[in-house]
This record gives structure tokens, sequence and C-alpha cells, in this order.
């Protein structure tokens, strides 16, 4: 699936992966290949596509058609 | 008329004068250029921002009482004024001023009576202008535009935001310069907060069945915050290419400004310059005479 990070600044990343894990406000999740329509807001904490890992200063994701769309307020690499 | 020397020393400092304002014009070429850039880098953040609160908002009624939407009776109001840390780019600063006067005089006259009118002020110009006026500044912040980003502009907005939410404020309004092309600015009055309520058609609203974590009411209650912050940063990117492109434009007259003044004095310089031959000449030619008879 497609992934993209965003941030008001720049866009961070964007490329295939085949697991992201985010860190959701209710804890750490992954999203896998042709997962469901989701929407959720993320807290601060570590983003992960396949090996690259990003801190993320909370935000919100999206994921649809296998395109996981993750708007972020500040990334750090 | 002005003795050589004079003249020589003027046409050197005016000289010196049209370098700076000439490289200053350079600088503020690259550095718009920059500011232009980091417009466009954030409009697709700004565009999906904007798609997924009428994506949420649409599957729910919780937007409508969130309590940056809560229009309440106007007592206290805060205006943001954005101008720029330094001067030398033409009427930018001042409009900003005189814009943010004429804004309290027109709208809020009662509240600025009472004293209840605030001004928040981003960039040093615009406190400099404003608190000489004896306008109300809580807050400055200055040295923003030397590294311009979402995370510094974040925290300013949280905090506009809290004193919102905290009562302290009942309207929150921004004036800015928009950057319409390098030499037109235009002033703009936009009300950050309250939200202006929003009409999401059903037409925007997508048919995918989407799962909101943990719940479409808390999703929108992180995005309008979001939105906020956004639309001040934009209005803050925004600013910054206008000073630049101001700068850029007085620099320019300034250069041509020199330009002129040169050829005048280059005028003058030859004037007395041929003057003073002439004068020599007929000295000489007038001794000569006296020998002869």
């Amino acid at each position: 699936m497609f992934v993209e990070i965003i941030t008001p600044d720049r866009k961070v990343y964007s490329g295939e992966a085949s697991v992201v894990t985010l860190p959701g406000v209710d804890g750490s999740f992954q999203v896998l290949n042709s997962h469901a329509a989701l929407v959720s807001t993320l807290a601060k904490g570590e983003l992960s596509a396949d090996k690259e890992t990003f801190q993320i200063e909370g935000g919100v994701v999206e994921v649809l058609n296998n395109r996981v769309l993750i708007l972020a307020e500040g990334v750090n690499e | 008329m002005a003795s050589l020397k004079e003249v020589r020393n003027r046409i050197t400092s005016v000289n010196s004068t049209q370098q700076i304002t000439k490289a200053m014009k350079m600088v503020s070429a690259a550095k718009l250029r920059r500011a232009t850039d980091a417009i466009v880098q954030m409009r697709p953040y700004a565009q999906k921002l904007t798609e997924m609160i009428s994506t949420v908002s649409s599957k729910t009624e919780a937007g409508k009482e969130n309590p940056f939407t809560e229009a309440r009776e106007v007592k206290n109001v805060l205006i943001v004024s954005i101008t720029s840390d330094r001067g030398l780019c033409g009427a930018f600063n001042a409009n900003i001023g005189k814009a943010t006067i004429a804004l309290i005089q027109e709208k809020y006259e009662a509240q600025n009576q009472a004293g209840n009118v605030t001004i928040l002020t981003l960039g040093k110009k615009g406190a400099e202008y404003l608190g000489r006026r004896g306008y109300k500044i809580d807050g400055t912040h200055t040295e923003i535009f030397s590294k311009l980003n979402f995370t510094n502009v974040r925290s300013i907005g949280e905090e506009v935001l809290n004193a919102f939410a905290s009562q302290q404020y009942d309207v929150v309004e921004v004036v800015f310069n928009e950057f319409k092309n390098v030499a037109t600015q235009i002033i703009r009055t936009e009300q950050l907060l309250p939200l202006a309520e929003k009409d999401s058609d059903a037409s925007t609203a997508s048919s995918v069945d989407y799962i909101f974590e943990p719940n479409e009411a808390e999703i929108i209650n992180e995005l309008i915050p979001k939105s906020v912050k956004l639309s001040l940063f934009k209005s803050l990117l925004e600013s910054n290419a206008s000073e630049h492109g101001a700068r850029m434009t007085a620099m320019d007259k300034a250069t041509d400004n020199a330009g002129e003044l040169l050829k005048a004095l280059k005028l003058e310089y030859n004037r007395s310059r041929q003057a003073a031959i002439t004068k020599e000449i007929l000295e000489i030619v007038g001794g000569a005479e006296a020998l002869n008879n």
C-alpha cells in the first residue's frame, strides 16, 4: 500500500510499505494491506512504515483504498 | 557650486548605498522564493485537513457544539496583528498598524473604551507601532520569521486557542498582508475564532463507510484546533512572502533612485570640473598676456 506523511511544512515521506505502525490515542496499532477505510487520531509517539521510523507530534491518519495518509503536526526523523 | 571634492564624496556614498540596496533586493528575491515555496508545501496538508473535517462532520453532529465554534456575546477582543521584524519594506508594516487601528475603531469601539481590546503582535514592527500609540499589547512574538515553521507557530496557536476556550477572549481576529504578487499585498482581516459555521453539504459527504477511532466526536475535536492553527500558520506564511515581496519592490525603487541621483551628481561633478579647468586656462592666458605687455 502507499504511505504518505505530510506536515504543514513539507511532505516528509511517501512510498510503498507493507506494514505501518501508528501511535493511536488508545495505543499503538498496525495497518496492513487492504485495511478497511479508517480515520483515527494519533498521539505523540513513534510511527513506522516498514523499516523507516519517525517521531510524530500527534496528528490524524486516513486509510482509504490502500492509501495511508498521515497528517502530522511535526515530525522528527 | 559645491567643490569637486564634496561632489566626489557624495558620489562615493550614493554608490555604496546603491550597492547595499541592490544586494538587499537580491536577498529578498531569494527569500521570497523560499517563502512562496513554503506556501505551496503547506497546501496538500490544508486541503486534506479540510476534506477530513467535512468527511467526519458529515457523519456526526458532534462538531456543532465544539468549544471553538461557540459564538458568545463579544466582551473581550483579541486582535492578532502580523507584521515583520525588520523595516525597509515600504509601507508594509505601517499598513498593518493602520488596518488594526481602523478595525478597532470601526468594529470594537465600545470594547476599546472599556479597555477590553488586546493585541497580540507577531513581529517586532507592529509591537513598536501599536505600542507607541498606547494600545494594550499582550505578548509579542519576534524572531518567528527568521525560522518560520509549523512547530513554532503551533505553540502560539495553542496559546490563542486556550485563551479562547477559557473565555478570556470572545472573539479573535487576525490582521495580515496576503501575498498576491511581488508588487501587491492585500490587507486581510479574518476572524480566527469562533469558527464560522460551514455548511458541509451532503454533496461533499463521502459514501465511504469509515471506521472512526476512537469516535467521530473526538476526531472532530482534534481536527478543529488543528485547522485553526493551520489558518494562523497560513496567515504567517502569506505575511512572510508579502514582506519579502514588499522589500524587493522597495529596494528596487531605492536602487533606481540612487541611479538617478548618481546621474545628477556626475553631471554636477563634470560641470564643476570643467569650470575649474576653464578658470585655470583663463588664469594662464591672463598671466601670459600680462607678461607680453
